[in-house]
């Protein structure tokens, strides 16, 4: 059997062919391509200034965002900043009013009484002197009582049996201070002619200053609740 | 019988050599395609009916391709290419069923 071709069959099946794979190549280009390829020149102008507006916005909202955060950091070291100098006040003020234990370069001092007990004022002019020569922490420790921290409202009175009261504590001789502070200058201070020493070894007893180098300080003040001194605003 | 065979080797090539389209081209060819289609259930449903000229065929054809591409270039050229490419399908696409439909009354009488 034999078909016979004709040229305008031809020249027809030439064009269906031609159709058909026109067909075939543009669905085949529309469905590989993205839909940009095939866009015409004034939907590619619109989505571009959509693209340009829209990366504005995103910029804006980076920039506002970067301040909130600086803002944000700026205020959480400047807290904490605040929070490490209250700290640093609160140890400072708890060891002046004896709150906190502390520990430090310092002397350990012991005061023997000889055949005469210590008087009141004796013990309380060394810690004077101490104080004077830059004492920050001090306490003072005796037989059968238990040791007590030396603040600004501490007193020392002269107890029965030649005994001390300091601070509302009775101990009896001999004493142990333990002073924080600078022991070079301490120690020169409780030695001074006319002086602590002095004055202790007329009534026949003994001063004996040991450095220690690290001393603690660990008797605690109660602090008592101010009756009539009020802060001033 | 010729155009079936023609169709299936104009597929077969499309899907073998994988050209691209040339950018120049790439407005036109969907709308030559429609129009080429259109062309071709013309001329089907002219078989059908028993009134079939290859001449009136080929020119047809031709000139529904280059009417379509000049009426897409024209609209390109006055800045409304997009519309008047709508436009051109929805023409093209109505003759389509027009003639699908006459195929349809005579192949299955309804």
């Amino acid at each position: 059997m034999r078909i016979r071709v004709s040229p305008a069959d031809a020249v027809i099946g030439l064009l269906v062919a031609l159709l058909a794979f026109a067909l075939v190549v543009q669905v085949k280009s529309n469905a590989g391509d993205t839909q940009l390829a095939n866009a015409r020149q004034d939907d590619l102008v619109r989505i571009l200034s959509d693209l340009n507006a829209r990366e504005q916005r995103l910029r804006d909202e980076i920039a506002t965002l970067q301040a909130t955060l600086s803002q944000l950091g700026e205020g959480a070291a400047g807290r904490e900043a605040a929070l490490a100098e209250a700290r640093r006040r609160a140890d400072e003020l708890g060891i002046l009013a004896g709150t906190l234990a502390a520990r430090g370069e310092g002397l350990v001092i012991r005061l023997i009484p000889g055949p005469e007990p210590l008087a009141a004022s004796t013990v309380l002019e060394a810690v004077e002197e101490l104080r004077g020569a830059g004492a920050e922490a001090a306490q003072i420790a005796g037989l059968g009582g238990h040791p007590v921290r030396i603040v600004a409202s501490t007193y020392f009175a002269d107890g029965s049996g030649g005994g001390l009261v300091v601070g509302g504590t009775a101990m009896g001789g001999p004493y142990t201070l333990t002073v924080i502070g600078p022991a070079a200058t301490m120690r020169t201070a409780l030695t001074i002619p006319g002086g602590v020493s002095d004055a202790v070894a007329r009534d026949g007893g003994t001063v004996i200053v040991d450095e220690p180098g690290e001393v603690t300080v660990d008797a605690i003040h109660v602090p008592t609740d101010l009756r009539h001194a009020r802060p001033v605003n | 019988m010729i155009a079936v065979l023609a169709l299936v080797a104009g597929v077969v090539a499309g899907i073998l050599i994988e050209p691209t389209v040339p950018v120049a081209l790439q407005p036109y060819l969907p709308i030559a395609v429609v129009a080429a289609l259109d062309a071709v259930f013309g001329g089907v449903r002219a078989k059908l009916d028993g009134v079939f000229d290859d001449k009136q065929f080929v020119i047809s054809f031709v000139s529904n391709v280059l009417v379509a591409a000049f009426i897409v270039f024209l609209g390109d050229q006055l800045g409304v290419g997009g519309q008047l490419s709508t436009g051109v399908v929805v023409v093209l696409g109505v003759r389509i069923f027009g003639n699908v439909a006459a195929i349809r009354r005579r192949l299955f009488r309804a």
